[in-house]
């Protein structure tokens, strides 16, 4: 049942990113996207993710498709017209390259393996004494605030550069 | 920035999803070291619920919770309550070691958890709220 679920969320997705990329119209182009991220949302959820589940939902399902609508709004809904003919090299290039990707996630451990090399790093270590050393039964939120926590720093100096940034760059034009 | 909608339905959908949601990100930031959840996620369910007051209840109601210079400062004091839990390691041993802290043992580390995230949960609303402001500005780009 849960692989079935999971099929057919992916197979959702495929079909609304197809919608986004073919859209004539931007605002429905910007609503699949949106529709994108929150299948993307279920699907995280699906396979127990459940932290990288709520960024998604409002992030990616909700703010970008906010932002991209007020971009919209600056900007003109209509497509720009797409080149005519075929682009061959380019054709041939991504075929490659998915076959290549494609061929590669053949020698990927299978999902959820606990022989994988991600299970048996740093990962049995932490979950063996993580509570005892941090009092933190959610280990991920251990490892991204105390153990990661250098990470954790940087990553929060880079979204405050973002913010910052575009608050300068879009800065009101009469001031 | 979106005007008001005059629909009864979006404000009053507004005005009853708006606090649960806020007490939610912050159910979401204090109890993320039992349940799924933390201080990243926290930051973008309460800068959701500020999104939506906005496209609900219109620039006249956002504006009056939302001041757009002081919300950049406050995304600095993230960063900065960060940097400041962090340098109180530094004493006693290694920078971001919570050992620090004036509390004793594993309940010191639970607490540098939790501010650390209190910090990452303040930079990120207002990080997300700010670029929002200012995508959803009146004034069109030159």
């Amino acid at each position: 049942m849960s692989d079935l679920l999971l099929a057919a969320l992916l197979v959702l997705l495929v079909v609304v990113a197809l919608a986004a990329v073919r859209a004539g119209d931007l605002l429905i182009a910007v609503l699949a996207l949106g529709a994108y991220g929150f299948v993307m949302a279920l699907t995280w959820a699906a396979i127990g993710a459940a932290d990288v589940s709520f960024t998604e939902a409002v992030v990616g399902a909700g703010a970008t498709t906010v932002f991209m609508l007020a971009a919209l709004l600056r900007t003109s809904r209509r497509r720009s017209a797409p080149a005519p003919g075929l682009h061959w090299v380019a054709l041939a290039v991504v075929t490659v390259v998915g076959v290549q990707l494609l061929w590669l996630t053949t020698a990927l451990p299978r999902w959820g393996d606990p022989a994988a090399p991600a299970a048996v790093h740093v990962s049995p270590r932490y979950l063996a004494d993580v509570v005892r050393e941090t009092g933190t039964p959610n280990a991920v939120t251990a490892v991204l605030a105390d153990y990661r926590s250098y990470d954790t720093l940087i990553e929060t100096v880079v979204i405050f550069t973002a913010g910052l940034g575009c608050w300068l760059l879009l800065a009101r034009p009469d001031r | 920035m979106i005007e008001r909608h005059e629909s009864v339905v979006v404000t009053t959908f507004v005005r009853l999803a708006v606090p649960v949601a806020q007490l939610f990100g912050l159910y979401v930031l204090v109890h993320g070291h039992e349940s799924p959840g933390g201080g990243f996620q926290a930051g973008v369910i309460l800068a959701g619920t500020y999104i939506l007051l906005a496209l609900g209840m219109g620039r006249e109601t956002f504006t009056r919770h939302v001041n757009e210079p002081r919300w950049v400062a406050l995304a600095a004091a993230g960063v900065l309550l960060y940097l400041i839990v962090g340098l109180t390691g530094l004493p006693r041993g290694a920078f971001l070691d919570y050992a620090g802290l004036p509390i004793d043992g594993v309940r010191a580390r639970w607490l540098g958890i939790l501010l650390i995230e209190t910090g990452v949960t303040l930079t990120v609303t207002t990080t997300l709220v700010v670029i929002f402001c200012r995508l959803a500005a009146r004034e069109p780009a030159p």
